[in-house]
């Protein structure tokens, strides 16, 4: 099984069409990526797919960073 | 273009002028239980050598066949946009029906899952305009944008629409056509269920036979034409290279009836002589006409009576086919590839043929072009569009 940060990175690099090892764990979805509001929104739909999980809105919209996602789902998954 | 019968012009063409039919079992979804099983379907798209997947993803098939026609034909003009011309580039491009694949799958996702499931880029990527709309972010068009939608005379009307923008000043440049993508499973039923469509499951290939004696109902067809249309200045200053001139278009309603056209076809006719009246061209002159011809009872008779009402005797010389016999029907995309197609005629000198026509009905009685395409001077050359809600438009072109 891959780590969290290896399935998220996967899913970003899916979304936003971007090769798997161009996404930084810093990396900003909008600034770094090239994402527009509605591809954060299918990002964030992706990730609860993925991790089984639903992501209250006011949540996701602080989930602008690889970095961020990954947090968020470490700490709200065991 | 992209059609049943290929996925760029010369393909296409190529197939038309040998009479190859484009329709084959549904393999999309399991059709078993609908009373037609067959379509003509686009085969072995690939949009990547024209669109990012991850755009290509958000939008519905009918966007992606109708972005790939545009990048097709902005290519071949060799048209350039710069911060000049920009703002007198526009586009009219519709499509009949839309979305209707991302429509059911998002009403199935909301069923299921729930409405917090439903997809951020459903609206954007299944809304009419969004062809024109996406076109113009790629390209740069600052000019009119327009999607028109009238069943199956769409594409005619954003064609003629299109140039309207030209002859008003509002463009020197338009970006025209049409797209459809209907065959999904509601699209098909509902064409089944308004007994539209042709239910000879056992021979695809001749199903789509307008005016023979045998014809039952068209053949759902999917695919995108779309065409440059530039003023003649503007085309001739930059060197363009000009296939034809728009010399007219006309538009009618039936006023009768929802799917019904009335048995004189004089809505078509009326339809046909607006356009010979823009272009101040005697329908004498007229040479090859790309019929609307469905292949349904009612509607192929009623053309062929509206030629005849328009032309008198000269009705006799008119060369007239329905490539719907092989592409089948594409609805909303039907009149921009069919008017491609009479451009090439112009072009090439040929009529392309109508297949499976072995036995003219009564009353169907003109040059229909049966089986294989003739080559024949041509200078004047109509193409037809005739949609529910009784809206007909035609298209004049002029060989240059």
């Amino acid at each position: 099984m891959s780590s969290i940060e290896e399935r998220v990175k996967k899913i970003v690099a899916e979304q936003l069409g971007v090769k798997e090892e161009e996404v930084q764990t810093s990396a900003s979805f909008v600034e770094d990526l090239g994402a527009d509001s509605l591809d954060t929104v299918e990002l964030v739909m992706a990730l609860e797919e993925e991790f089984e999980t639903e992501i209250p809105d006011e949540e996701a919209e602080k989930i602008t960073t690889v970095q961020l996602a990954i947090d968020y789902i470490n700490s709200n998954l065991t | 273009m992209v059609t049943p019968v290929g996925n760029t012009v010369e393909d296409t063409w190529a197939n038309i002028l040998r009479g190859q039919s484009g329709a084959e079992t549904i393999d999309l979804f399991d059709a078993s239980e609908y009373t037609t099983r067959f379509s003509a379907a686009v085969k072995n798209f690939d949009s990547s050598d024209y669109l990012a997947p991850k755009d290509a993803r958000k939008q519905d098939t009918f966007v992606q066949y109708g972005m790939v026609a545009g990048i097709q034909a902005m290519r071949d003009s060799g048209l350039e946009i710069t911060e000049e011309n920009a703002p007198r580039v526009g586009a009219a491009i519709g499509s009949g029906i839309g979305g209707i694949g991302q429509i059911e799958k998002n009403a199935e996702i909301v069923r299921v899952s729930g409405p917090r499931k439903i997809s951020p880029f459903f609206v954007p990527g299944s809304i009419i305009n969004m062809i024109a709309g996406n076109l113009s972010i790629r390209f740069g068009f600052q000019g009119p944008n327009l999607a028109i939608v009238t069943a199956c005379t769409t594409g005619t009307h954003n064609i003629g629409v299109g140039a309207q923008q030209i002859q008003l000043g509002t463009a020197d440049v338009m970006l025209v056509g049409g797209a459809e993508m209907a065959t999904t499973r509601v699209g098909l039923g509902g064409f089944a269920a308004a007994r539209a469509l042709s239910t000879r499951n056992d021979d695809p290939q001749g199903a789509s036979r307008p005016w023979d004696r045998d014809r039952d109902g068209f053949v759902l067809g999917d695919g995108a034409g779309v065409m440059v249309l530039e003023e003649y200045e503007f085309a001739k200053a930059r060197g363009a290279r000009i296939y034809a001139e728009l010399a007219g278009f006309g538009m009618s309603s039936d006023a009768h009836h929802m799917t019904l056209p009335p048995e004189d076809g004089r809505g078509a006719a009326a339809s046909m002589q607006n356009a010979l009246n823009d272009a101040e061209v005697d329908s004498a002159l007229v040479d090859y006409i790309n019929a609307h011809g469905t292949s349904t009872s009612a509607g192929d008779r009623a053309e062929c009576q509206a030629v005849r009402t328009i032309m008198g005797a000269a009705a006799d010389k008119v060369a007239v086919s329905s490539t719907k016999s092989m592409i089948g029907h594409l609805l909303g995309a039907a009149g921009s590839v069919e008017a491609i197609f009479t451009v090439l005629a112009l072009r090439d000198q040929v009529a392309p043929p109508t297949i499976n026509l072995d036995n003219p009905d009564e009353g169907c009685d003109l040059n229909f072009v049966p089986h294989t395409a003739q080559e024949r001077p041509i200078d004047f050359a109509l193409s037809n569009s005739f949609g529910f809600g009784g809206t007909n438009g035609s298209l004049l072109f002029k060989k240059v």
